[in-house]
C-alpha cells in the first residue's frame, strides 16, 4: 500500500465540512432559482459527497493512518490566546464524521418525500444541510473555540427546524423553550471552557489534555472556607453544557416539546446526532474528566436520573412522536450512565448504534405519519401492519434493537453499559453507583414496555383510524392540548383534498421514504454485532484476537477506573456475548416489560382501564412530567416574569411613584395647606404684620443687649 | 396747671398713645364692613404714633420728635387723599366697599 493514501488530506477534510454548507447556502439563497428538484439535488449531492470522504477518512484511520490534527487558519490572536479554526480527526471523530452524515444523508433522501407537500421546501433542505455542516464543524474542531462554534451552530438550526412551521403557536413556543434551555446549558458549558483557559492556559485539545494532570492538585477558593477542586469546577460546567444539549434532567425539557419540528428533524437533530453532541463532547475531553471523580459521580447520578425516570414518562404518552422522543432521552441517560462510569468508549458506541435504531423508529414514525395524514394520535391508529408493511418491518426491528434483543445492535452497547453499571456498583459502595445500577435495570423494563405499546398502538389491534372521527371530540378533550393543533393541520391539509370526512385509508409511504427506512434497519441489526469487538475490547470482529483499542489515543482512561477494560476480560466474542446476555437480568426485565405490554394491548385491552383507574395518580405525576415543565414554565420562566414584573412596580410604584411624584405631592399638599392663609381679607394681613411687629418687638425686646 | 402737669407723667401719654393704637387696630380687624373704616382706623393709629413722639419730645427736651409729628400729618394727609381715591376706584369697579367682599388674594 502506498503512503499517500494513509495520509489524511486537508483538503480532503475541508471538503467534507464546506460541501454541506456550499448545499446550504446554494438551496437557502438560491432556493427559488433553482426549485425543489434543484434543491435536494444539490444537499443531497453535497452531503453524499461528504458522508464517502468521511467514510474514506474512516478507511483510512483504520489502516493505520496517523491522526490528522492541523490548525488551518487563524481568526484572531490576543496576547497569549489564539482562536484557530482546525480540524482534529481520530478515530472517534471519523466515527462521528460517518454516523452524521450517514444518517443526515438519508434523512435528506426521506424528507423529499416527507414535505413534498410543504412550501417551505427549499428552506427545509437548506437547514439540514446547514445542520450537517455545523455537526461536522463540532467534531472535527480541534479545539474548544470551534467547538462552541459548532454547539451554538446546531443549536441555532435546532431552533430554526423545531419552528420550521412558524405559523403555530406551540412550535415557537417550542423553539423558544429550546433555545433558552440550551442558553443554561451553555452557561455552564462556557464556564468550563474559561476554567479550561483560565487554568490550563489554553484553547487546544491536544495541549490542553497534555496539561491537564497539571490541574489535578489544584484548589481554588469560591466560598470562603471551602476549597473546590478546579477540575471539579471545569468538568461540572463542560457537562451542564453536554446536559442541556444532550437532554439531562433538569434540562431536558426542550426535547419532547421540540417534535413540533418536522419529524425528518426529529429523527436527525433530536435523536441521531446533535443530542449526542454533549456525549460526544464528555467523550472527547475524557483526560480533564478522568481528574475528577466528583465530577464523573455528578454524571453518573444525572445520567441514571434520566435513564430511568423519563422512560416512564414514556410509557404514558400517546403522541407517536413524544413516545419516541422520550425513549431518546432515557438512551441518553444510559450514554451519560457510561460517561460517569469513565466507560466512555461505550458511551460513544451506544450513541452509534443508537443514533441508527433510533433515527431508524424516528423515520418509522414519520412514514406511519405520512400513511396516516399527518395523524400523530396513537389512539387514533392501530392495525396499520397490513396497509404499511415495510415500515412495520423496519419499525419492529428498529424496536428490537432499541430494547437490547440479543445479536441486534442496542443490544451490545446497553448491555455494556448495564454491565459496566453493575461491575462499578459491586466495587464502589456510593449510593450513587446503587442507583444507578438499579436504574439502568429498570430502564431495560420500561424501555422495552413503551417501546412495543408503541409498536402494539400502532400496527396491530382494531384499525381505530376508521372511527376516528366519530370520537374526534372525545379526543380532543382527552389528548394534552399541545396536540390540537396537529389535528386542525392535518385536517386542514387533508379534508378538502378529498372534499367529504370519509375515512382516510392509511398507505405505504414513497420509495424515497422506505428505502432510508431499510438503509437504516441494516446497520440497526448489524453494526453492533460487528463493531463490539474492535471498538470496545481491542479484539477482532469475533474476539479471538487481540488487537489494538479502537479509541486508543483518543480517550483516555485512568487505569483504575477502566471498567470496560475489566468487562473485556470476559468477552469472547459478541456471540458468546449475546448467548450470555439470554441469561441476564436485563434481558429478563427487557421480556418482561415485553409481556406486559403485549398482555395489555395486545390480549386484554379491557384490562387497561382497571389498570388506569388503580393507578390514577402515578399517571398523573407521569402525564405532568413530575412537574418540571411547571417548574422551568412557570417556576424560572414565570418566575422571571413576575421578577420582571415586580422590578417593574418597584420602578413605576416607588421610584417613579414616592420618590419623584412623591416629593411633587408632597410640595402641593404643603402648599395646599399653606394656601388656606390666603383668606384674601386685607385686616387679616394687617393682623398678622400686627402679630409679626409684636413678635419681633419682643424678641428685640428679650435679646436686645 | 403745674400740679396738673406734674401728675401727667410720660407714662399717662404713652398709656393714651397705646389705648389709642389699640383702638384703632381692634377697628382695623372687628371691621367687616367698610373700607373707610379701615382708613380711619390707619389714620388714628397714625395719630397713636404722634402722640407717642410728642410725649417723648417734650419729656425728653428734644424737639426733633415734634418735627416728625409734622412730615407724619403730611404723610398721613397725603395717604388720606390716595386711599380715598383708591376707594372711589374700587367702589366704581366692585360697586362695594364691603370688606367681606374684597377678597381677590384668596389663595
Amino acid at each position: 500500500m502506498s503512503t499517500t493514501l494513509l495520509i489524511i488530506s486537508k483538503t480532503l477534510l475541508l471538503m467534507v465540512v464546506l460541501l454541506p454548507l456550499l448545499g446550504a447556502v446554494l438551496a437557502g439563497l438560491f432556493g427559488r432559482q433553482i426549485g425543489r428538484v434543484g434543491s435536494h439535488a444539490i444537499t443531497i449531492a453535497g452531503v453524499a459527497a461528504s458522508f464517502l470522504l468521511s467514510s474514506y477518512v474512516m478507511w483510512q484511520l483504520l489502516q493505520g493512518a496517523a491522526p490528522f490534527n492541523e490548525n488551518l487558519y487563524t481568526w484572531f490572536q490576543v496576547g497569549g490566546i489564539e482562536a484557530n479554526v482546525g480540524f482534529m480527526v481520530d478515530k472517534l471523530t471519523a466515527m462521528m464524521m460517518v454516523v452524521v452524515t450517514f444518517v443526515s444523508l438519508l434523512v435528506h433522501i426521506y424528507t423529499i418525500g416527507y414535505m413534498a407537500e410543504d412550501d417551505g421546501y427549499q428552506r427545509f433542505f437548506s437547514y439540514i444541510s446547514l445542520f450537517t455542516f455545523s455537526m461536522l464543524m463540532l467534531v472535527m474542531s480541534n479545539n474548544f473555540l470551534q467547538l462552541f462554534f459548532g454547539w451554538e451552530a446546531v443549536g441555532l438550526v435546532s431552533y430554526l427546524l423545531i419552528g420550521f412551521w412558524s405559523k403555530r403557536p406551540s412550535a415557537i413556543f417550542a423553539n423558544l423553550k429550546a433555545f433558552l434551555v440550551n442558553r443554561v446549558g451553555d452557561f455552564g458549558f462556557l464556564l468550563g471552557i474559561a476554567g479550561v483557559l483560565f487554568w490550563i492556559g489554553t484553547l487546544d485539545y491536544a495541549t490542553a489534555f497534555a496539561n491537564a494532570p497539571t490541574i489535578r492538585d489544584t484548589t481554588v477558593t469560591i466560598f470562603a472556607g471551602t476549597e473546590w477542586s478546579v477540575a471539579t469546577i471545569i468538568c461540572i460546567g463542560l457537562f451542564v453544557g453536554a446536559m442541556g444539549k444532550s437532554a439531562q434532567v433538569p434540562l431536558h425539557v426542550w426535547l419532547p416539546d421540540s417534535m413540533e419540528g418536522p419529524t425528518p428533524i426529529s429523527a436527525l437533530i433530536h435523536a441521531a446526532t446533535m443530542v449526542t453532541a454533549g456525549i460526544f463532547m464528555v467523550a472527547r475531553m475524557s483526560p480533564i474528566f478522568e481528574l475528577s471523580p466528583t465530577a464523573l459521580n455528578f454524571i453518573l447520578f444525572i445520567g441514571a436520573t434520566t435513564a430511568f425516570w423519563t422512560g416512564l414518562i414514556g410509557m404514558v404518552q400517546n403522541d407517536i412522536k413524544r413516545v419516541v422522543a422520550y425513549s431518546t432521552l432515557s438512551q441518553l441517560g444510559y450514554m451519560t450512565v457510561a460517561l460517569g462510569l469513565s466507560a466512555y468508549s461505550a458511551a460513544v458506541y451506544h450513541l452509534m448504534t443508537h443514533a441508527f435504531f433510533k433515527a431508524l423508529l424516528f423515520l418509522a414514525a414519520g412514514s406511519v405519519i405520512i400513511g396516516m395524514h399527518h395523524e400523530q394520535d396513537m389512539r387514533k391508529m392501530g392495525g396499520l401492519r397490513k396497509y404499511m408493511p415495510i415500515t412495520f418491518i423496519t419499525s419492529l426491528i428498529g424496536t428490537l434493537a432499541l430494547v437490547g434483543t440479543p445479536f441486534f445492535s442496542g443490544f451490545y452497547s446497553k448491555d455494556i453499559i448495564i454491565e459496566a453499571a453493575h461491575h462499578h456498583a459491586s466495587v464502589h459502595a456510593g449510593w450513587v453507583a446503587q442507583y444507578a445500577n438499579f436504574a439502568v435495570l429498570l430502564g431495560a423494563f420500561v424501555t422495552s414496555f413503551y417501546s412495543f405499546r408503541l409498536l402494539y398502538m400502532t400496527f396491530f389491534g382494531e384499525e381505530r383510524f376508521r372511527d376516528a372521527h366519530a370520537h374526534d371530540t372525545h379526543v380532543h378533550e382527552a389528548s394534552a392540548h399541545d396536540t390540537h393543533h396537529v389535528d386542525t393541520h392535518a385536517d386542514d391539509d387533508h379534508h378538502d383534498a378529498r372534499g367529504q370526512h370519509g375515512v382516510h385509508e392509511p398507505h405505504e409511504s414513497p420509495w424515497v421514504v422506505t428505502v432510508p427506512l431499510i438503509l437504516l434497519a441494516i446497520p440497526s441489526v448489524l453494526i453492533g454485532f460487528l463493531t463490539v469487538g474492535p471498538m470496545l475490547f481491542g479484539t477482532d470482529m469475533l474476539g479471538h484476537e487481540k488487537q489494538l483499542p479502537f479509541f486508543l489515543g483518543a480517550i483516555d482512561v485512568l487505569k483504575e477506573n477502566d471498567v470496560i477494560a475489566k468487562l473485556a476480560d470476559d468477552f469472547h466474542g459478541p456471540i458468546a456475548f449475546a448467548l450470555h446476555g439470554l441469561t441476564a437480568p436485563a434481558f429478563f426485565l427487557a421480556l418482561m416489560g415485553f409481556l406486559l405490554a403485549t398482555l395489555l394491548y395486545l390480549v386484554k385491552p379491557e384490562w387497561r382501564a382497571g389498570i388506569t383507574r388503580t393507578l390514577a395518580w402515578p399517571i398523573r405525576v407521569l402525564e405532568n412530567k413530575y412537574g418540571f415543565d411547571d417548574l422551568w414554565v412557570g417556576g424560572f420562566a414565570g418566575g422571571s416574569v413576575k421578577l420582571g414584573k415586580l422590578s417593574r412596580a418597584f420602578d413605576s410604584k416607588l421610584i417613579d411613584g414616592v420618590a419623584v411624584n412623591g416629593s411633587a405631592a408632597t410640595v402641593g399638599f404643603v402648599a395646599g395647606l399653606v394656601r388656606k392663609l390666603q383668606s384674601g381679607y386685607l385686616y387679616h394681613y394687617a393682623f398678622a404684620m400686627i402679630l409679626g411687629l409684636v413678635a419681633l418687638l419682643a424678641l428685640a425686646n428679650h435679646y436686645w443687649t | 396747671m403745674n400740679t396738673l402737669v406734674s401728675a401727667l407723667t410720660l407714662g399717662h401719654f404713652l398709656a393714651l398713645g397705646a389705648v389709642l393704637f389699640s383702638i384703632s387696630l381692634a377697628g382695623i380687624f372687628l371691621n367687616r364692613k367698610n373700607v373707610i373704616m379701615l382708613l380711619m382706623s390707619i389714620e388714628l393709629m397714625l395719630l397713636a404714633v404722634n402722640v407717642n413722639f410728642v410725649a417723648f419730645s417734650r419729656s425728653l427736651g428734644d424737639p426733633a420728635g415734634q418735627v416728625f409729628v409734622f412730615f407724619i400729618l403730611t404723610v398721613a394727609a397725603a395717604e388720606a387723599a390716595i386711599g380715598l381715591a383708591i376707594l372711589v376706584t374700587l367702589f366704581r369697579n366692585r360697586r362695594t366697599i364691603d370688606v367681606a367682599d374684597i377678597d381677590t388674594l384668596k389663595g
